[in-house]
């Protein structure tokens, strides 16, 4: 009885705190012009938070050590861009291609029947959701053979594989339809950073549920023990390639609401390059905390983006430096932040533990809180 | 004799470039402890192996209520109530003892409580570390958690792998004791062991096996009088 009270006194806590985010950022949003850099990194940070979380389930929870996230992206982003350019737009921007294949919209479809606003966005989520089916798919294909491979047998076939991709879609045959090595440009965007925040955390928050769940748990001892694993019972095959096709389906929507953030889409962006500045955020954050990933995302971008900008450009935290705060800097200060969080936290900073609203009770609430502290692998 | 539950025929396995098996036979009746003996590389754990599907035999048959298990993957083998304690307990180390628990039952999608609550019941020392780390327990610990996760498929026979290794003497005949307590709750009992006196001692029939070759076999008491016995596995 009292664990069920303060299983509820946490939930209400937890519901509460999500409440505020959301308010806080409906405020940010209402005040902030869309060109400030704040709404920058929120958008971009929940982007890369979502795509690290869908790595994390891969590398960290089914012990698949796959680096194929920005080919995947890739075929996200370009579902969507490629079915979301209004109709009247596509002459324009597939100009070297008479208008390109498709002529049709979705969500400029949507807008027109349910509404401007509610269908616009309804049309975005349809098109960023084929965009998800779309990764998936590919996933499936290139799962039958590669995922037979292990560790870094699988990291080489998958990173061969985005590459491989990215060359694919500049190919000038498939011009119509990816617009080669052009840009493709003027889809539509939700807009606002709340957007972008609510959807990404619905994701997450589908993914935290499978990872709670029984696939869940077989996923993670497919990473502990393969054979043990198997001896229980766990088909490896049909497991690991179910993990592998549901990050991906994540990586393609994170890759179209990338797109999406951008404003303009080029295959030449989707470098391994990317895949790496991922797996660099999934390791900071620790592999296997999913809240790692988030928080280290946050941190991660608002850092490259925003706070470190300085370092580049002259002046940083007041101190007026040209000599030393020039171009290049920035990476330097980076690179050694990360040498220092990799030597201090081996694990990560989250190591594989959540941050979770227990915690946060703990942190605060001093010695009644840490009566109750079962220790169940939460900070 | 009672009827017998798995029947392994003329059973060869290749194993790593290597005849393993060289076509062995044996029988387990059921509600039994039967226990196959025999040295380092004999070709005990790639018979347990084959069994369960994790090594695919070269020829022979292996039934189970009459029923050929070679040709079935692992997951139905498992469904249909064989479970194989692996050697070495082979717990997943970075999830909690419950979760181990419950991975054990993976196949199963009926209510569980009942059956933590039994396996809690004959490991008291798991319930009182549920929450922690599998990778955390000490080894005897480990070995228990590895029965009780086999327990959870609710096997009608369950192999067991060697469970005294690198154990203290003392906890090995706490696994023993358990052994005897599963089999009385009416769970066949397939046991390999380098450890030929504790497993002699419990099996109701034993089997020697000597480089992929069964070479004697009789009531474990028979075994353990046996003078080739005693001099190759008893040290007397």
């Amino acid at each position: 009885m009292i664990r069920n009270n303060e299983k509820r006194k946490e939930t209400i806590l937890g519901i509460f705190l999500l409440l505020l985010l959301l308010a806080v950022m409906t405020f940010i949003d209402a005040k902030l012009p869309s060109y400030h850099i704040a709404i920058k990194v929120i958008k971009k940070a929940s982007v890369y938070a979502l795509v690290a979380v869908s790595m994390n389930l891969l590398n960290g929870f089914t012990g698949l050590f796959s680096l194929g996230q920005a080919g995947f992206m890739l075929l996200g982003a370009y579902t969507y861009a490629v079915l979301s350019i209004p109709v009247g737009k596509r002459a324009g921007v597939y100009q070297y291609f008479d208008g390109g294949w498709i002529q049709f919209s979705i969500p400029e479809f949507f807008s027109e029947h349910l509404g401007e606003t509610f269908g616009l966005n309804m049309g975005i989520i349809i098109a960023l959701l084929l965009g998800g089916l779309v990764a998936a798919f590919f996933a499936y294909l290139i799962g039958l053979p590669v995922l037979r491979l292990k560790s870094d047998y699988l990291a080489i076939a998958t990173l061969g594989f985005a590459e491989i991709l990215r060359a694919f879609f500049q190919w000038k045959k498939l011009g119509p339809l990816t617009n080669g090595s052009n840009l493709l440009k003027s889809y539509p965007d939700f807009g606002s950073a709340t957007g972008y925040i609510v959807l990404i955390g619905i994701f997450i928050a589908l993914i935290v549920l499978l990872v709670n769940s029984t696939y869940g748990r077989a996923f993670k001892a497919i990473r502990d023990d393969e054979i043990a694993a198997e001896a229980m019972g766990i088909n490896l095959a049909k497991h690991k390639r179910m993990a592998f096709i549901i990050s991906s389906f994540f990586a393609g929507i994170g890759g179209g609401m990338l797109a999406m953030y951008m404003g303009t889409l080029q295959a030449l962006s989707f470098k391994s390059t990317m895949t790496y500045e991922i797996l660099l955020v999934v390791v900071m954050g620790g592999i296997g905390s999913i809240t790692g990933s988030v928080i280290t995302s946050f941190l991660y971008i608002a850092s490259m983006e925003w706070l470190l900008r300085g370092l580049d450009s002259g002046t940083f935290l007041g101190i007026n430096a040209p000599g030393l705060f020039k171009n290049g800097f920035r990476m330097a200060v980076v690179s050694l932040i990360i040498m220092v969080v990799v030597l201090f936290f081996s694990k990560g900073i989250m190591g594989d533990r959540e941050f979770s609203v227990k915690g946060l009770i703990r942190l605060f609430g001093g010695k009644k809180a840490k009566e109750n502290a079962g220790g169940d692998g939460n900070v | 004799m009672s009827e017998i539950i798995l029947s392994v025929k003329d059973l060869q396995v290749n194993y790593g470039g290597i005849e393993a098996v060289k076509g062995i036979s044996f029988d387990v009746p059921k509600g039994e402890i039967v226990t196959l003996i025999g040295a380092n590389g004999a070709g005990k754990s790639t018979t347990l192996k084959s069994v369960v599907g994790l090594v695919k035999p070269k020829s022979g048959s292996i039934q189970f209520n009459r029923k050929e298990l070679i040709g079935m993957d692992t997951t139905a083998i498992v469904s249909k109530g064989i479970t194989l304690v692996p050697e070495g307990r082979r717990v997943f180390p970075d999830l909690t003892v419950l979760e181990n628990i419950k991975i054990g039952a993976y196949l199963r999608n009926d209510d569980l409580s009942g059956d933590i609550a039994w396996v809690y019941d004959l490991f008291p020392r798991l319930k009182e570390r549920e929450w922690q780390l599998a990778g955390t327990l000490s080894g005897g610990e480990q070995q228990m958690l590895a029965v009780a996760r086999a327990l959870m498929s609710r096997p009608k026979v369950i192999m067991m792998d060697e469970p005294s290794l690198g154990l203290a003497p003392l906890i090995v005949k706490g696994i023993f004791d358990i052994i005897k307590e599963i089999n009385k709750q009416g769970v066949t009992v397939l046991l390999i062991e380098q450890n030929a006196n504790m497993a002699l001692k419990i099996a109701d029939y034993a089997y020697v096996l000597e480089t992929g070759r069964i070479t004697l076999s009789g009531s474990g008491a028979e075994l353990l009088s046996n003078d080739e016995v005693k001099k190759a596995y008893l040290g007397k």
